[in-house]
């Protein structure tokens, strides 16, 4: 598939460069006339917030380094003594950055479920499908390193049980944990060393996005049909995607603004307002909000699986819950794409988000009793669904018809109310 | 057929102009341009005003500022000592000038000097001269604040990076710096203290 | 039908994590909710609660402990004026370096230093409180869920320990508010403990009242600034959305 590349509109000097570097031309053909379907929905808003939220994150973090110190004598310090208390603007821009983290993973887990619904991961979206899933995985690693940077007692005693996760790994496992601390414990070498990633992977991130983008754009974007459409049934991206998009950014900028302005350390754990502590840990050590789930799969490994201890067990089930999104495109046989036409997917594609909500929860709770038996049940399910359920469901179930294009709903109804 | 009138296009550009207005949307256009003005000026002034803190946010912290003035006791300071010291990271000369210091300073035609200055209006009182102790040529440091040091010409400061000399009122007498030796701004507390800043 | 089967499905789950997680429920006791002036979106300090929190803060709290990210000079946020906030600086006296000999010296605080702490270090501070840390004030009100309330819940909790609670050692006392509920810091607040000189009386509660006020501030000083900022950021952005809104209507409506 060859797309269609339109030369910018443009005279004089923007003209001269254009013929020779054409920057102008790319990104008059990604911006302005890039053809998305008609009918995408709000659910579609999130991916360029995603992007304005990782722009945001960047440009808040750089001026917070500007003025932070990367020493555990003085981290906490340079954080809570002098960037929110003397820096001018400092609170708003440590708040930016700390809830920017949280508001960026709420908009690309919601990308995400989006993606899952509408089987936005299938042919030929395959490629687009697991550089957003690097994306993900780049995104944890960075959030994790940048909550460690504060280095309140949170922050040490979360390095110390993430790192320590590595010494689960036969043989090389505890010269792996050394080799990433940079000594005998989480200490200064690791805060600086993070320091140093926390700063880098952004913007491999930030190149991933342009990659995601451009493969996005090779194929075309979905949209809540799931059928492939015609060019008629496509409108411009400019104006009509630009203006909405921005009428999203200003409805999440309320969200955004609400919790920066009057609610900004809901998402951080009062412990991290002390300094670290290697003789302190907090009674109740839970990651953020965004890494719950992924910690419940983790704690639910509690017994050995044949050789297995169940140490390495909850590490590998942690990872495998990523990992296994990388499958996806084809653990999921079915060749209709949106869950509009497939009735039975649609319901279990609703009991798994409530599972990942039920793991999120448990994953906010100590692992006593109830809590760990339900943990489990769910982080079964969550594999259940990807592993056995997506592959039987898509030989099996029988989906809707499905339309020819958004103007000729030929079967049915379901695609003349979809495309309103 | 649904093409959009991207602002690119709006250019006379002839042939990417697909859509053609029907009647009554001249109107409709007018009221479109005019919500299309006001909500991209929006978004211009909020983008440029959100710049404002991260702008700001590299002046000087309000840590900085409170150390910005210094307060000097110049009781233990003999006639003709001179002692240094850190005004916001720079050096302050402060110099308890003798009777005969004063006077070499007074009694200098003023037009003869490269910058030229009356010793008057470089003290607030004649025995007490503050200047910033950085050569205005290109910034070291002038020696002559110890009793052993050269002093330059004309008994003042004498600037060992390219050999300016500078007098007892601190002013530039030979060499290659422009200017006179800066002034902080201070003001006398008391007889005995002088906040510099 | 299968919308109600699901509602079903998570009515019962929530049920279950709902009744595991009373059963869980700490035995500590939850400090009661109170009302503060500078809670909510319109909620400002209480300058006056503030300067009286701050004078318990000086003359109780402070002679066990510190408040290191509090220095002189921030004062002028509970509306000191600079002469006050540098006498009151000069009322205490720091250690500095280092005079000619290269020796430290000790000189009257001026507004730019901290305020100084009771003990040099953490282990000086543990062997004069009977092995216990006097936590740092500085960040405490954050340090703590549901900070203000339960700062005043411990400050005017102190009791009679339960028949068969043991203490753990000597010199501790009994605050339900505390986790374990042993405390070794002696109720610190009497009647008329400070002489407030606006005439407040100085009852407990209005003492732990203030100085939870003045915590809370201290925790917290650009809060303020924050929401004043945060007023006219909601508001701009609400009519940038509303144009967004109205401009992007007016777009699409001709496709339809």
């Amino acid at each position: 598939m060859q797309r269609e590349f339109v030369e910018a509109p443009v005279r004089g000097v923007l003209k001269w460069i254009d013929q020779r570097l054409p920057v102008i031309t790319w990104a008059y053909n990604e911006l302005v006339v890039y053809p998305a379907p008609r009918n995408l929905n709000y659910w579609w808003n999130f991916g360029s917030l995603a992007g304005i939220m990782l722009t945001i994150q960047i440009v808040t973090g750089i001026v917070l380094v500007m003025h932070y110190t990367p020493h555990v004598n003085m981290a906490f310090d340079s954080v809570e003594g002098y960037i929110m208390r003397d820096v001018n603007w400092g609170w708003l821009i440590r708040y930016l950055h700390a809830n920017g983290a949280s508001m960026f993973f709420a908009l690309v887990y919601i990308h995400i479920f989006r993606g899952l619904y509408y089987g936005s991961y299938k042919a030929p979206r395959e490629l687009l499908w697991m550089i957003g899933v690097v994306i993900l995985i780049l995104m944890m690693a960075t959030a994790f390193m940048g909550y460690v940077l504060p280095w309140g007692n949170m922050s040490y005693w979360a390095a110390t049980v993430i790192t320590n996760l590595f010494s689960a790994i036969p043989l090389v496992g505890d010269t792996l944990v050394t080799w990433l601390w940079g000594g005998f414990t989480v200490d200064n070498p690791t805060l600086q060393r993070f320091f140093s990633l926390h700063y880098l992977l952004p913007f491999v991130i930030f190149a991933l996005v342009f990659l995601h983008i451009l493969a996005l754009h090779q194929v075309g974007s979905n949209n809540p049909l799931g059928i492939d459409l015609s060019k008629k049934d496509k409108i411009p991206f400019h104006p009509y995607y630009t203006i909405k998009d921005l009428f999203g950014l200003g409805v999440f900028l309320l969200v955004y603004g609400y919790f920066v302005f009057y609610a900004p350390t809901a998402f951080i754990e009062p412990v991290n307002f002390e300094p670290a502590d290697p003789l302190k840990t907090p009674p109740h050590i839970v990651p953020e909000w965004y890494f719950l789930p992924f910690y419940a799969i983790l704690r639910a490994i509690t017994f050995d699986i044949f050789f297995i201890p169940a140490k390495l067990g909850g590490v590998i089930a942690m990872f495998g819950a990523i990992f296994v999104l990388f499958l996806l495109p084809w653990l999921d046989t079915s060749p209709v794409r949106s869950a509009r036409f497939r009735p039975i997917y649609k319901q279990f594609f609703w009991i798994l988000v409530l599972d990942v909500l039920v793991l999120g929860y448990i994953g906010g709770q100590p692992p006593e009793g109830w809590y760990v038996t339900i943990g489990q049940i769910a982080t079964a399910y969550y594999f259940l669904h990807f592993l056995v359920i997506l592959p039987i469901l898509g030989k099996i179930e029988r989906p809707l018809p499905l339309p020819k294009s958004l103007d000729e709903p030929v079967l049915g109804t379901a695609g003349a109310q979809a495309a309103k | 057929m649904m093409r959009a009138l991207g602002m690119w296009e709006q250019q006379p550009k002839g042939g990417m102009m697909t859509a053609t207005p029907s009647h009554g949307d001249a109107d409709r256009g007018t009221r479109r341009d005019f919500l299309e003005l006001v909500s991209w000026s929006t978004l211009a002034v909020g983008t440029a005003v959100a710049l404002w803190p991260f702008i700001d946010s590299l002046n000087p912290s309000k840590e900085v500022l409170a150390l910005a003035s210094t307060e000097v006791d110049l009781e233990p300071i003999e006639v003709g000592q001179r002692v240094t010291v850190m005004w916001r990271g720079k050096p302050v000369f402060v110099a308890h000038r003798s009777q005969e210091e004063i006077e070499a300073a007074r009694a200098t035609p003023v037009d003869e000097l490269r910058d030229p200055e009356p010793d008057e209006q470089r003290v607030q009182r004649p025995e007490w001269l503050i200047v910033i102790g950085i050569c205005t040529h290109l910034g070291c440091v002038p020696v002559g604040q110890r009793s052993g040091e050269p002093r330059g010409d004309w008994g003042g400061w004498f600037c060992p990076c390219h050999g300016s000399h500078y007098d007892t009122a601190g002013r530039i007498r030979k060499g290659p710096a422009p200017r006179n030796l800066d002034l902080p701004p201070y003001t006398f507390v008391t007889d005995t203290l002088v906040r510099i800043g | 039908m299968n919308r109600r089967l699901f509602r079903v499905l998570l009515l019962a789950v929530a049920m279950v994590l709902g009744s595991a997680a009373t059963l869980l429920a700490a035995e500590v006791e939850e400090p009661p909710a109170r009302d503060w002036p500078h809670e909510g979106i319109f909620g400002r300090y209480d300058k006056a609660a503030l300067q009286r929190g701050f004078q318990v803060f000086k003359e109780v709290c402070a002679s066990c402990h510190s408040a290191r990210y509090l220095r002189f000079r921030d004062l002028a946020g509970i509306g000191l004026d600079q002469a006050t906030i540098k006498a009151l600086a000069a009322e205490f006296t720091v250690e500095d370096c280092c005079d000619e000999n290269g020796e430290p010296f000790e000189r009257p605080a001026r507004p730019a230093d901290r305020f100084p702490p009771p003990y040099p270090n953490d282990q000086a501070a543990r062997a004069a409180n009977g092995g216990a840390l006097p936590p740092d004030l500085s960040l405490i009100v954050k340090a703590r869920d549901r900070g203000e309330d339960y700062i005043y819940a411990l400050l005017t909790g102190y009791e009679e320990p339960p028949a068969d609670a043991e203490p753990p050692g000597e010199g501790v006392s009994w605050n339900p508010y505390f986790p374990g509920g042993w405390i070794a810091m002696p109720p610190p607040l009497m009647e008329d403990l400070v002489e407030y000189p606006d005439g407040t009386p100085a009852t407990v509660e209005q003492m732990a009242s203030d100085v939870t006020q003045f915590l809370a501030w201290l925790s917290e000083p650009t809060m303020e600034e924050r929401k004043r900022t945060g007023l006219k950021y909601m508001l701009f952005v609400l009519v940038l959305t509303g144009l967004f809104y109205a401009y992007k209507r007016k777009i699409w409506s001709r496709l339809h």
